[in-house]
């Protein structure tokens, strides 16, 4: 599938001064691909999202879905939600049903998929994850603990099988257990069943150690977008644009500027290690 | 698309308007209101026009943004003047046709009805776009305070209120988000008919009743560790002061609802 920006500008019509979210992006967006939305606070990540799958209309500009421009199109919307699956900010929020089964199964049903294939739908995405269907089924949504209540709004937007699935800011507010399994997840999911995965994050590592694509906003602009290593390579205008640096990055940056040559575009920890002892057998220091 | 719905109209400015006292700008309305319905000249409602325009002069509003409070009530009007000229009889015929006429009365009132409509508009929206929400309850807190001995809770009234106005945009806000997170899941919020509809709201509705309560702890719970207890005895940051400028403009307004009256 393949998802295309053509001069999108978004203004948040609010009153009289709106305010300008986007402006003028261009954008392609292949199969497979992971990519790593970063920018500080009100760089417009969420707006562009949104632009994605249609819950919001570009000012001006056109989003094309495979070849269809959604921004014309009156109705067929629920196919490209079903497509494209968004998880917003705090998706815990959005619970509303009164079993866990009953939430995930609000999109497949919503599809207009039989009870059978809905259960199936509600299984499969439980399981993925990682909540146990028998256990987890008939509880209430609201007696969860946090991260689990995120588990099971994450897998209602699993039951619809969508093929491009983006997630805004996923592990804001996790415990760092939670956060790992945000990525295993991410992970399997990308890598087994060949999704492709848009991922807002503000941290850098996670960023880094997924995507294999970057996309860095300022002010409703994309300042870069590249692969991993040109992107974080860019240290001086990462930083000035407010960002952190994945810490393995930072690491080797700052050693790199004290003398040591070593290569600044490695994201493992296993890697630097390597790198860094490398340097340091050939140097004279030890 | 929510969010377009604004309940404080308040345009903040630097303006003589702006800086009158609240309970004072709070008198003034109503008095000016009262007077408007005791009108019974077109000349009245020229001077009452004039002085409305003079204070949004003053108030450095623009004036479209006046004039577009009026969409809202633009059914309104339109209804009663039709309903006046088509039924109100009396009077010299102006036009007929067929069983359908317009006599001289009907127009006349239904023109005299909607100018009130219009100024008493006019009048009220100038009020809330020059008092930010925070200082008209504190003027209403005031004025009702003398009730609080007949056993009005005047003071809560207003903290009631100045919650209120604070967590309106931050709900509509939520609601706006998650109707777009169930937008995104497959809900239809849009078609169907209206058993539908109200049956699909659902997931809007206990998403946004669920945050709303857990704010309304969350805020409970920050009020109390800061030691609130009610408005007996509370003082203020800013305590209200009437100058010699409210009382100007009080005399002013006291002189043109004279006015208006005998005109
Ligand atoms: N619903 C909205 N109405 C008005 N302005 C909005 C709305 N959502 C976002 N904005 C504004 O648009 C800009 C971009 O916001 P957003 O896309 O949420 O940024 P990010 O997700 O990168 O923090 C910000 O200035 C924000 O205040
Ligand atoms: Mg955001």
């Amino acid at each position: 599938m393949l998802i295309e920006l053509k001069n999108v500008s978004h203004i948040y019509a609010d009153d009289f001064q709106g305010t300008e979210a986007l402006k003028n992006i261009n954008l392609k967006i292949r199969d497979h691909e992971f990519i790593g939305l970063v920018g500080h606070t009100g760089s417009g990540k969420s707006t562009l999202v949104q632009l994605l799958n249609g819950l919001i209309k570009p000012s001006s500009g056109s989003v094309i879905i495979d070849g269809v421009n959604i921004t014309e199109e009156k109705t067929g919307l629920l196919g490209i939600r079903r497509k494209i699956g968004l998880v917003f900010q705090y998706p815990e929020h959005q619970l509303f049903e009164e079993t866990v089964f009953g939430d995930v199964a609000f999109g497949p049903r919503n599809l207009g998929l039989s009870e059978e294939e809905v259960e199936v739908r509600v299984r499969e995405s439980l399981e993925l994850v990682g909540l146990d269907y028998e256990e987890f089924k008939d509880r209430s949504p609201f007696n969860l603990s946090g991260g689990q209540q995120r588990k099971v709004a994450i897998a209602g937007v699993l039951a619809m099988k969508p093929e491009v699935l983006i997630l805004d800011e996923p592990s804001a507010g996790l415990d760092p257990q939670g956060r790992q399994q945000l990525i295993s997840l991410l992970e399997y999911l990308y890598n087994k069943k060949g999704m492709t995965i848009i991922l807002v994050s503000h941290r850098m590592e996670e960023i880094a150690h997924l995507a294999n694509r970057v996309i860095v906003m300022s002010e409703g602009e994309i300042i870069f977008d590249d692969n991993p290593a040109k992107v974080f390579s860019e240290v001086e205008r990462i930083r000035e644009l407010g960002l952190d640096l994945p810490e393995i990055t930072e690491i080797l940056w700052r050693l790199n500027r004290k003398g040591l040559k070593v290569r600044t575009d490695i994201f493992s920890l296993a890697e630097a290690v390597e790198e860094i002892s490398r340097e340091l057998r050939g140097s004279e220091i030890c | 698309m929510l969010r377009n719905i604004t309940i404080g109209q308040y345009m903040a400015r630097d303006s003589i308007i702006h800086n009158l006292d609240p309970r004072i700008k709070i008198v003034i309305t109503i008095m000016m209101i009262t007077a408007l319905f005791f009108i019974d000249t077109f000349s009245g409602y020229g001077l009452f026009f004039l002085s409305v325009l003079v204070i949004i002069y003053l108030s450095r509003i623009p004036l479209i943004r006046i004039i577009r409070g009026l969409k809202p009530v633009l059914f309104l009007v339109l209804l009663t003047l039709i309903l006046h000229i088509f039924f109100t009889r009396g009077g010299e015929v102006i036009w007929q046709w067929g069983f359908i006429s317009i006599e001289a009365e009907g127009l006349y009132t239904g023109l005299f009805m909607v100018t009130r409509i219009i100024l008493l508009i006019m009048f009220t929206s100038l009020l809330t776009l020059t008092t930010s929400p925070l200082e008209l309850t504190n003027g209403i807190e005031y004025l009702l305070s003398p009730l609080k001995r007949v056993g009005v809770p005047a003071s809560e009234l207003a903290m009631m209120m100045t919650i209120a106005l604070r967590f309106i945009p931050t709900l509509l806000e939520e609601a706006d988000k998650i109707m777009k997170a169930q937008m995104a899941r497959g809900a239809d919020f849009e078609s169907g008919n209206l058993v539908k509809r109200a049956r699909n709201l659902i997931p809007l509705l206990v998403p946004l009743f669920i945050s709303a309560f857990r704010r309304a702890d969350d805020l409970a719970l920050a009020m109390e560790s800061r030691c609130y207890h009610g408005g007996e005895g509370r003082t203020r940051l800013h305590e209200l002061k009437v100058r010699a400028g409210d009382f100007i403009a009080l005399a002013l307004a006291l002189l043109l609802c004279v006015a208006f009256i005998y005109f």
